[in-house]
């Protein structure tokens, strides 16, 4: 629910480093995960992203009188491996509850939800914080997770009328219900607190260790650009030294990981000048603004948010079996940081070519363009380098291209095996990328091939010779730089498809110069 | 046992957002604590060792295996919408209701 019902307006800050040389932050963060699985939360109806509006709904989730709900067996065990990846405990026996309020993204006037029996709590993840611009050293941060547990999407409103698109204004709304009963997993964290001046940084790192985790456990998309993983962030400040939290403040919707830095940051500063005034902090859900950097009042706190939680009478508890939870345990995947630095030492990448690979999301298709014979540098180099700008110019990700690690891996095999220079190879890429076929059918189809025979070489060396006597007379008194312009040149001759080493050899053998 | 104010019951209407007159606040006062107070016999039945119950049915793990089912239409989800547009559910501005 956003609601915004006060003007937006710059407020007064302080300076950060100001901030926290009076007070200590403490964060609080709360995740929302969509979960991938085919099928809605509490009904048969797909959960796939982008479909036409309000295709996939049905009595459940539209909230029709006497349709009864019945829960996805794999959310639950979904729920259950988050719990266990963050060293939580898993319940031996919880509930739903109904969260009782009324606004129109969900029909039901209610959300499914677990009120205070969730199906995992008490966990921790350790954090590790990477050295920052300032040249603070890296740190490990242990996150303790208070709870995850089960509940639903809400729909998804437009507002109609008025000038801004926004809720404040609108004449009407109109309301879509294919994401209404989305499974969602809801992970809340402790308060953190002794990060001091890290404390955004922490959060950041938190996000984005989670989203590795979830990504390896393959329970979710945790595209954040998509809303599959949504941040709300609570931020509050103590003096220094003292020992009673300071009212609390939710900025809601902080949806990139750069966000959630900067949205604590500021909240961070805000804060400060509102306690340094002698003023209060009113406790009050806030919204972040991408453009701007700044957060705007949303909604006080109010009577309205006694949601009247109670047990939900349509569903029996989830009892998961000690048998059940420790099959599911054997499912964990390898923690992905322990992961990645396995896989670093392996490949003999540099810690800058490894984040370059963990940010363009492509651990496991070099990992497979490896196993399919390429070499780490080669895999690298296609997956981080050419194939990532074509997935950013798509707005797709690298995994999405048509490209599979076993072509790259063929596509290494020609360049290797002196069927295919770098530039031929790039363009066999386009083509396996536009579904013409793999490497080897491509450069089949377009012509691309480096001529093997020195007869068509050796020609179009002595051609370009006779041209250009005068850098020909510069190479062979010793300037053997100036043949760069003549190779150049024999590469044009030959459209790109020569091997630009061999036409060096070539053109120094001719002019009786030695390489 | 039990007692409800008026006040009280004002802000479960609040809640329920069902309009109330003020003789009818009156009257449901009295009779929701009156209602309260029969539910209440169950606590002097019920021992310490007796949970509390929220289902009559001793189950537990009643899931369905995660595949897909046809949904309805678009045109059958909204066949009963009060208001529709461009096949999505047209709901009053929701600001007014603050």
């Amino acid at each position: 629910m956003t609601i915004s019902t006060r003007p937006v307006h710059q407020e007064d800050t302080v300076p950060y480093d100001e901030a926290l040389s009076r007070y200590e932050p403490v964060m609080g963060l709360e995740v929302h995960v969509e979960l991938n699985t085919a099928t809605k939360m509490f009904c048969g109806c797909a959960a796939t992203f982008g479909a036409e509006p309000n295709t996939q709904t049905c009595p459940v989730c539209l909230g029709l009188p006497g349709a009864l709900p019945v829960v996805n067996a794999t959310a639950v065990e979904s729920a259950i491996r988050i719990g266990l990846a963050l060293n939580c405990t898993i319940a031996e026996w919880c509930r739903f509850a109904r969260k009782n309020y009324f606004y129109p993204d969900m029909p039901k006037n209610f959300q499914t939800s677990q009120y205070d029996e969730p199906i995992a709590f008490d966990g921790w993840i350790d954090v590790e914080v990477p050295a920052n611009e300032a040249g603070e050293p890296p740190f490990t941060f242990r996150v303790e997770v208070e709870r995850a547990h089960m509940e639903e999407d809400t729909g998804k409103s437009t507002h109609v009328g008025g000038s801004t698109g926004r809720i404040h204004g609108a004449d009407y709304s109109v309301v879509d219900y294919n994401r209404a009963g989305i499974p969602l997993i809801e992970i809340v964290t402790k308060p953190m607190l002794g990060a001091g001046d890290r404390a955004p940084e922490v959060a950041k790192a938190y996000v984005s260790t989670l989203r590795d985790l979830l990504r390896a456990l393959d329970v979710s998309d945790v595209r954040m650009e998509q809303g599959s993983m949504r941040c709300d962030a609570n931020v509050s400040l103590m003096p220094v030294g003292a020992e009673v939290l300071g009212t609390r403040t939710e900025t809601k919707n902080v949806n990139s990981l750069r966000s959630v830095e900067r949205a604590i940051r500021y909240e961070i500063t805000r804060h400060a000048a509102i306690l340094d005034a002698g003023e209060k902090i009113f406790q009050e859900t806030r919204h972040w603004h991408e453009d701007t950097g700044i957060t705007t009042a949303g909604r006080p706190k109010s009577d309205a948010d006694d949601y009247r939680y109670f047990p939900e009478p349509d569903l029996v508890p989830v009892a998961p079996s000690r048998e059940d939870v420790e099959r599911l345990r054997g499912t964990l995947p390898e923690n992905p940081a322990e992961r990645r630095r396995r896989l670093q030492a392996a490949w003999g990448y540099t810690d800058l070519e490894m984040r370059d690979v963990v940010n363009a999301g492509a651990v496991e298709v070099i990992q497979d363009t490896v196993a399919s014979g390429a070499s780490p540098a080669a895999a690298r180099k296609w997956w981080t380098g050419d194939l990532a700008r074509r997935a950013n110019a798509q707005g797709v990700a690298v995994t999405d291209l048509g490209v599979t690690p076993a072509h790259v891996a063929e596509l290494d095999g020609l360049v290797t095996g002196g069927r295919l220079n770098d530039s031929m190879a790039r363009q066999v890429l386009e083509g396996v990328v536009a579904g013409e076929g793999g490497p080897a059918e491509v450069a089949d189809a377009r012509g691309l091939e480096l001529v093997q025979d020195d007869g068509a070489l050796q020609a179009a060396v002595e051609k370009v010779l006779a041209a250009n006597p005068d850098v020909a007379e510069k190479v062979r008194g010793g300037k053997v730089q100036a043949a760069g312009a003549l190779i150049g040149q024999v590469m044009k001759e030959m459209r790109g498809q020569a091997d630009a080493a061999r036409a060096r050899e070539l053109i120094l053998a001719t002019l009786g110069v030695d390489a | 046992m039990s007692n409800l104010s008026r006040d009280d019951v004002a802000h479960v209407a609040m809640l329920a957002r069902i309009q109330l007159e003020d003789h009818e606040l009156d009257r449901l006062a009295g009779q929701l604590d009156q209602i309260v107070d029969w539910v209440g016999q169950v606590n002097e039945v019920a021992a310490a060792d007796v949970p509390p119950m929220s289902h009559p049915l001793p189950l537990v793990n009643v899931t369905r295996p995660d595949e897909v089912r046809p949904s309805l239409t678009a045109e059958q989800a909204l066949a009963n919408a009060p208001d529709a547009e461009d096949g999505r559910f047209g709901v009053p501005r929701i600001l007014d209701e603050e």
